[in-house]
Parts: C-alpha cells; structure tokens; sequence
C-alpha cells in the first residue's frame, strides 16, 4: 500500500496544454501514472500527446472517472481551478504553481473545508507526490527513488525532497510515498495529516520528516508525534542559521519574532523522540539505522 | 513588501480610515517647507522598515519650526537597529488621550485570519502578549465568511475600550480589514490607534507588510517595490530575478531550491565557515541562471570562494555542467569554485567538468565534503 495516490489513481492535468503542463504530464505518463485527461476552456475536443482534452474538470471526471487532479495553471487562475476540481467532486487535487497569493490559500483551504470535506489539497507550491513505482503526480524525478518501502517520506522543500528519495536510494533503501507538502503558508495537506496517514498504512514502517524554517507546522507534529505515532520517525529542519526577519526563498520560510526557528522546531522534535539530523546527510544515516532496526527485529520486511 | 509608515497611511486613506496630513521629505530644508505648510506643532518621524524608532530617537516633537530644523537634522542618517534613515515624515501633531493597538495578520495554524484590538497601545504588543495577555482581545476570521459588523462590535466590547471609542473603533477596524483583505496584506497594524480629547479615534501609526505573489492584482505595487531596503548585492540579484538573502561571511552559496540552498548555508556554518549569501537559483541550473548567480556572487568583495549545490532532479547532470562551464567563460570568476553535483546524470555531469578541474574549479562528492572544502579555500 501507498498512501493518498497508488497505480488505480486516474489523473486529470488542469493546465496540460501549456508548456510546464505538457512536459511533466508527459514524464509522469511515462513514469506510468495514469494521465487520463486534461482540460482548457477552448480546446476541447483535442489532444496532447494522445492525451484528451476537455472543456471542464467535470465533463473530463464524468468521461474517464478519474478522482485525481494535478494543476500547472499560472497562479492568478489556482484559485478558481482548484474550486472547480473540488466542484467536480475530485478526491485528490495536486497544486504544483507557486506564487499564490495566501489570501487566496487561506480562502480556498476553507472553502474546501466548509464545503468539500472529502476533498484533500495537496500544495500549492509543491513539488507534488510519488509512490515510487506506482504513481507519480508533479514534478518529481521517478528514477531518483526507490520503491519498495518501509520509509514514508513528508517534505516542506522540494530540493530537500529530492535530496532525501536520493539518499535512501543509495542506501538501497525503499519507500511507500514520498510527499512534498509545499513551503507556502497555507498548505492544503500538513505533516500531521501525512503522518496520520503513515501511521495508518500497514507497508510504511518508518518515516522521514524533512521541515524548514517559520511558523509552526514542525512543533504541531511534533505534537502528534509524542502523542499518536507509533513509528520511528527520523527528521531534519532546514534553515539552522538563517537570520530573523528574512525570507528564506519560499514565502513561509521566515523567522520572525523569535519564533518558527530551527531550533525550537529540532528541540520539539527531538522532544518527542524523533531522531534530528544536523544535515540532510545524517538525517539519512539515521533512517537507515532505524531501517536496519527494523530489519533486524521483525524478518522479512523490504529494505 | 514592507511599506514606510507613510506608505502605509496613505495605503489605509485609499480605504477611508482618519488619518493625520503630512509630507515625505529627504533633508532638512524640505522638513522645514513640509512643516511650513502644516503649520507646527509637527511630529518629525523616522521613515524606516523597523521598530523601536521611539527609543532610538527617530520620532519628535516640534513646537516651531527651529524644532523641527533640530530633529530633521538629528534624525537624517541615524543608524536604527542597522537602518539609516534618509527619509522622514512631517506630521501634523495630533492631542492624545488613549493609545490602543488593532491589527490583523494570517494565522498559519488557524488558517484563519487573526485580528487583535487592545486598549494597551503605544507599546509593542509582544510585550503585552507576555505580561498581560488578557489585554489583547483576539477574533479568528473565516475569509469565506467576513468580518461583519456584530461581530466587531461584540470583538470591540470584549477588548474593554471606552464607550467615547467604540463607535469611532468599530468603523475603522471594519475599513482595516477590507483594507487587510482587498490589498492582499501579510499584516496591517494599527499601534498606536488613539482617542483624541475631541473624541476622534485616528489612526497614529502605520504598519503595512504586502504579499509579494499578489502584485498581479495589484499593478500599483511596484512603486513599494522600488523602495524596498536591499545592500547593493541584494539589489543586484533582484533585478537578475534570483532569490538572494545578503549574509556576513566569505563564502558565496549558489544551490537549487529554497530548501537546498537554506540546508547548504547551515552545513557551511556546521563545518566552521561563514557563508556570505543565500541564493536559490530554482529547479531549473541553465547557463543564463548560472552566469548571473556567478556574477552577483563575483561581485561581492567579501567572498574569498563558491560553493555550487546542485542536485538534479528534472535538470539532468549535463545541463548543469555546461551551464557552469558557459557561465564561467561568461563571467571572469575571482574566488575559486567547488562543486557539488548530485542526482539525474550525475556522472554524466562530473565527466563534462573533469578535464577543466584546476585550482580555481575543484569537483567534491558530497555536500559535506564540498562544504568543507570550501571553506577551506576561504581561509
């Protein structure tokens, strides 16, 4: 098992016309993910690569079942294509685009949910999510990760993102999903609920929690993780020495005010016995002592 | 974006809140002309991007002009918390009976939006946070819903201001916010909200922080661009479109993704260096990127060497090395260089830079190593 996204998931691209849309598209279809549509106003009835398109989520939905989206829509229209897909009634929408604006992160998080509980947002600004071998939704480099499990993978940053599946890799080193949460600061999915859902998912048996700077996202799981997990986690928080009241690149990537820094955030963690890695190095060294663990105390699990 | 005081009076104007008139002016024959046409007594403040510009002397009072002449001419150049000040704003002085503090900002763990009212302003509303948290009356706003007016009124009563300020509290908190939410702010920040003897609530201060990602709605948010503090190099790579944070040290950080260039400035530190900048170059390590990450990086006196910290992930191994093989013959490089190159083609990659490997361009394996490595170089 994988969690949120596995080789049943059927995808539509809102956005696979433009450039961006079109590339990654065709990489996650080569990758196998099932690409089953994608949607512009005005050029239904064509096709990319194959591929076709409609005029809306929901006649793409009605035609080809799918319950997933992915949307490479330049930010001013992520707003609206978000709030289309919920409408449609897709499950699981993936908001690759960065640059939207939080006011319109903060409306459409509630609006999703007041009035779409069933539907999980995963992003903005995100490099999307892979359960390697299985499915791969955004801009994520398939080969880089190893598939297999035990590890689950939850990332604030996407470089980090990619720098974590490289280490397990060549460590030899499998995992169930890999999801890149974004770095804005209304993100649709959290660590905790990506958490939850390791907890609940029999295949993950440990799982790596990558954060970085600014607010308190990482102190809150660490929280759920003192309280509710069961599973070894292992972690590593960019932005050690990163100087108050500068934006770190990503809009949520702040320290200010003395809070959201690195080490209160690594304390906390530590606190509720996750083991903190100084660098993206040790922190893979670790999982792969908490893998060895595994492998040593319950035979025949992967890795 | 951060705006000047000023700024953000006019900003909150636009919205029909009480404001005080005055002018910006650059030197003391332009305060005095300012003041001239005001007609004293004026407040002589401070316009710069932080607090505590009371204490540090860059916010007075001017009976007459001769006042006025003094503080402009005191003020101009004071150095507050790191930022000199070369613009001021001449103030018509207004009576003072209470001082409170409102403002709303987003609630990251909420996801909502946040407002505070107090009736203890005039100070900074962390240190009411921490000695007398009750003060501050707190409202989370659901964005979809709004902020009527019963609630405000109910938010107002509940902060404990007196009966002479409510009317006047609940009118502006309720142009604040559609101010907060049509101007796409990160923080609007009234402190201090004051109540005249005349029994005018007005708007004493001004903080205004704007989201940078919504300038597509807001076409006029370029002239707060303009006036952004940024050193000469964070002007540079600003104007190149890299993400650049200026720090103290000698070793210049180029990497991929916010995350990796952050994760690269700390593994820097861990291993005894200072690194003298972060920039993300972003997913994409083309030879255009590169060569203008190198020339904003060469341009800094500061840095003795270059780290380079790429991991490929779309963009494959090779593409990076003849970006920064292209860049190199671009940009004649001071400092030498060490590269870090990991991920897609990696090897391909590192083959494309063994046989230009010299003094100036060295290869490491790991970040680590690089890290290491290049801190060395910078002595």
């Amino acid at each position: 098992m994988a969690i949120f996204v596995d080789e049943t998931t059927k995808v539509i691209y809102q956005g696979l016309t433009g450039s961006q849309g079109s590339y990654y598209g065709r990489l996650n279809r080569e990758y196998g993910t099932q690409v089953v549509a994608g949607t512009h106003p005005t050029k239904a009835g064509t096709d990319v690569d194959g591929v076709p398109i409609f005029a809306s989520v929901a006649e793409a939905k009605e035609a080809t079942g799918a319950t997933a989206s992915c949307i490479f829509i330049p930010a001013p229209g992520v707003q609206g294509a978000i709030l289309e897909a919920a409408e449609a009634g897709i499950e699981f929408i993936v908001a690759i685009t960065e640059g939207v604006p939080a006011h319109d992160e903060a409306n459409f998080y509630n609006r999703l949910v007041n009035d779409f509980p069933n539907t999980r947002l995963l992003g903005p600004n995100c490099p999307g999510i892979i359960s390697p071998g299985r499915c791969n939704i955004g801009i994520t480099a398939g080969h880089i990760a190893k598939e297999g499990g035990p590890v689950g993978i939850v990332s604030r940053s996407g470089t980090l993102t990619y720098q974590a599946l490289y280490e397990l890799k060549q460590k030899d080193i499998g995992v169930t999903t890999c999801v890149g949460i974004g770095g804005d600061p209304v993100p649709g999915t959290s660590f905790i609920d990506c958490l939850k859902a390791f907890e609940a998912d029999p295949e993950t048996k440990a799982v790596m929690m990558i954060g970085e700077i600014g607010g308190s996202a990482e102190e809150e799981a660490a929280e759920f993780i003192k309280n509710h997990m069961t599973k070894p986690v292992s972690s590593y928080i960019a932005g050690v020495t990163a100087p108050p009241g500068k934006k770190m690149g990503h809009a949520g990537a702040i320290v200010s005010g003395g809070k959201g820094t690195a080490a209160a955030k690594m304390e906390a963690l530590a606190d509720a016995g996750v083991r903190v890695g100084q660098n993206p190095t040790e922190a893979g060294d670790l999982m792969a002592e908490i893998v060895a663990g595994l492998a040593s105390s319950s035979p025949g699990v992967p890795g | 974006m951060d705006l000047f005081e000023h700024q953000g009076k006019e900003f909150f104007a636009q919205f029909g809140m009480p404001v005080s008139p005055g002018e910006a002016v650059f030197s003391v024959d332009e305060a005095v002309a300012a003041a001239e046409r005001l007609g004293t007594p004026v407040m002589v403040k401070a316009q710069v991007h932080t607090g505590g510009r009371g204490k540090a002397g860059g916010v007075k009072f001017a009976a007459d002009i001769d006042a006025v002449r003094e503080h402009a001419s005191n003020i101009l150049g004071l150095d507050i918390r790191g930022h000199i000040v070369n613009r001021l704003w001449i103030e018509k002085a207004s009576d003072i009976a209470e001082e409170y503090y409102a403002s709303f900002t987003l609630d990251r763990s909420a996801k909502k939006h946040l407002g505070m009212l107090s009736k203890e302003g005039g100070v900074e509303i962390e240190t009411v946070a921490e000695e007398n948290p009750d003060a501050i009356a707190k409202i989370w706003v659901d964005p979809t819903v709004g902020l009527d007016e019963a609630t405000t009124r109910a938010w107002v009563a509940a902060a404990n201001l007196p009966e002479a300020a409510v009317e006047g509290t609940v009118d502006i908190l309720q142009k604040l916010y559609v101010a907060y939410t049509d101007g796409d702010c990160d923080l609007v920040e009234i402190n201090p909200l004051i109540l005249t003897p005349q029994g005018n609530v007005h708007v004493l201060d001004a903080k205004v922080t704007l989201d940078g990602n919504s300038t597509f709605r807001h076409p006029d948010y370029e002239q707060y661009d303009e006036t952004q503090p940024r050193d000469e190099r964070e002007a540079a790579a600003h104007a190149k479109g890299l993400q650049y944070v200026g720090l103290e040290g000698s070793v210049g950080v180029i990497a991929n993704g916010a995350g990796l260039a952050m994760s690269t400035v700390d593994v820097v530190n861990q291993v005894g260096g200072k690194p003298a900048n972060f920039l993300d170059i972003g997913g994409g390590a083309n030879a255009d990127v590169m060569a203008g990450a190198l020339e904003v990086i060469n341009n800094d006196p500061a840095v003795k060497s270059i780290l380079i910290n790429i991991f490929g992930g779309i963009t494959r191994g090779e593409e990076v090395a003849n970006g920064i093989l292209e860049a190199m013959r671009r940009v004649k490089i001071d400092a030498p260089i060490v590269i870090r190159l990991d991920g897609t083609n990696a090897d391909e990659g590192r083959a494309i830079l063994a046989p230009n490997i010299n003094e100036m361009l060295q290869m490491e394996d790991t970040m680590l190593d690089a890290a290491r490595r290049a801190v060395e170089l910078a002595g």
